[in-house]
């Protein structure tokens, strides 16, 4: 009972950070249709923006520094993605061949700028520290991190959907995905809210950026890679444009790839393809996705 | 003074040369409707104003030249915009519908509510679950919201059942006397009961402009839109 619970909870943080990088994905994607293969240097860009300012600005490590390398990393990740959409996507909507094409090709030059000026040694993020405690739940010992990562998603996920819900600028992009020049034809510059789309996804990758960059105890350009796939796969198994579905998408192939890693280790990627093989031929619009989105 | 005047305007579509060489003034203060065959270019020539589709030529906006600008700022100039087809935005409700449109500090949803009262009691229905004539009603809705100096309306009773085209045709009527209107319409009754100004277009071009007396004529009727009166 105690693996059982601990291997549940490692599970769903795990789930949380995929969520962390599928959401962006997600609305990029779903929402506006844009074939983003570039979100992955959202979150490099996010974790190594919050390695420097743990090590050059901050001068202790505690809790407030890590939050603010946090938000240091999201704002960076946003910032990023709004600057990768004005200069590069905006040219292409509607586009997917060059969008994915132009979107690899900013993958590989940040990547390779990157590697370029830090290497591809990973260097240590600091952490509070209260990151290497447990909690116990039952009789297991839970790392305290992992309620970092959950509190972050569900914190992520309300503010994502209470924009798109309750603000107009996502009435806007409701409305813009639906009808792009209609809207325009209501004197609203759509562009602008699909700007502001680009950044939320971006500040969610950069953040996610951080806390993925703490989970794995360090930040290298190479990271984003593996997490960019997962965070497709939760896209495409939660069903594109679908917040609500990524999560549990997220929470569901982080459980399942906790649980078969310990019963069958090394058998959790291949279980999660399965998964997503098993959705797109059984419900090809994802759990929560809609028909024909 | 003319609210909307065309010179020249050219638009290709796929390479077919659909609007040649259109020009036409539309006077402000009046009801002035497009005529003509289906697909002579009436709705093309809408959109055309509102910078949905690439033309060439200059369309101006009271002596304001509009034609280089994107479609948003066409819109801010103060023209409304009823489409054809009506492009509600169905997964919204009818209460966000219409919010989405204001762009005034106070919006005439007095107007609104008095022309279509129905909107108030389903502002919270999903717009994709309204009927044809309730679609058209938040359609035209959103247009009177904003102190606009014309409003654009495409075949505003496409495709709705005789009651339902009274109702439409009465809502146009007071909005008539509100402001400057550009009509595309089939139906000549109702065309006949508020256009004080008329413009037939055939083929791409504009062959007809003047007064709407000339719709009493049957010959010119029969020449002009090919039909011998009613609906056509």
């Amino acid at each position: 009972m105690d693996t059982f619970i601990l291997i549940t909870i490692t599970g769903i943080g795990l789930g949380a950070l995929f969520f962390l990088v599928a959401s962006g994905l997600s609305l990029i994607y779903g929402l506006m249709g844009v074939l983003n293969f570039a979100h992955g240097t959202f979150l490099t860009v996010g974790a190594f923006s919050g390695l420097w300012i743990s090590t050059q600005v901050f001068t202790t490590s505690n809790s407030w520094t890590f939050f603010g390398a946090m938000i240091f990393g999201g704002l960076s990740g946003g910032c990023f993605a709004l600057l990768v959409e004005r200069l590069v996507i905006t040219r292409l909507y509607e586009r997917h061949i060059e969008q994915a094409l132009v979107t690899v090709g900013v993958a590989l030059v940040v990547g390779a700028m990157l590697s370029g000026w830090f290497g591809n040694d990973p260097r240590l993020l600091p952490t509070p520290h209260w990151f290497i405690n447990t909690v116990t739940v039952g009789k297991a010992f839970i790392p305290v991190d992992r309620f970092l990562y959950i509190g972050a998603s569900l914190v992520l996920l309300i503010a994502l959907t209470s924009i798109l819900r309750f603000t107009r600028i996502g009435l806007i992009i409701r409305a813009g995905v639906e009808n792009r020049a209609m809207v325009g034809a209501l004197g609203i510059n759509v562009r602008l809210a699909f700007s502001a789309v680009f950044f939320l996804g971006g500040f969610a990758a950069g953040m996610g950026g951080v806390l993925v960059a703490a989970y794995q105890n360090g930040v290298t350009p190479l990271m984003s890679g593996s997490w960019l796939i997962y965070g497709f796969i939760v896209v495409v198994v939660g069903g594109m444009g679908s917040l609500s579905g990524s999560a549990l998408a997220a929470l569901l192939i982080g459980v399942v790839d906790q649980f078969t890693n310990y019963y069958r280790p090394g058998l959790g990627d291949f279980v999660i393809v399965f998964i997503l093989a098993a959705v797109l031929l059984s419900r090809p619009q994802g759990l929560l996705g809609k028909v024909g989105r | 003074m003319n609210a909307i005047t065309l010179s020249n305007v050219d638009v290709y579509l796929s390479g077919s040369h659909i609007l040649q060489n259109v020009s036409f003034e539309v006077p402000s203060n009046k009801v002035t409707a497009l005529l003509g065959r289906n697909g002579v270019g009436k709705t093309t020539t809408l959109r055309a104003i509102m910078g949905l589709i690439p033309s060439s030529g200059v369309i101006n906006l009271f002596d304001k030249p509009i034609h280089a600008m994107p479609t948003y700022k066409i819109a801010q100039s103060g023209i409304g915009y009823v489409p054809e087809d009506r492009d509600i935005f169905s997964t919204l409700s009818v209460e966000e519908n219409l919010s989405l449109a204001v762009r005034d500090e106070n919006p005439n949803y007095d107007l609104v509510y008095k022309l279509f009262p129905e909107l108030l009691q389903r502002a919270s229905q999903r717009a994709g679950t309204l009927s044809g004539g309730q679609q058209q009603m938040v359609a035209i809705a959103r247009s009177l919201l904003n102190k606009n100096q014309i409003i654009l309306i495409d075949e505003p009773t496409k495709g709705l059942a005789p009651k339902l085209v009274g109702e439409v045709a009465e809502a146009l009527s007071h909005v008539a006397k509100e402001t400057t209107m550009l009509l595309v319409e089939q139906n000549l009754a109702l065309v006949r009961s508020v256009a004080e100004h008329i413009i037939v277009m055939s083929q791409g071009s504009v062959v007809f402009q003047g007064d709407p007396s000339n719709l009493q004529n049957d010959e010119f009727v029969h020449s002009m839109l090919g039909v011998s009166g009613g609906r056509h």
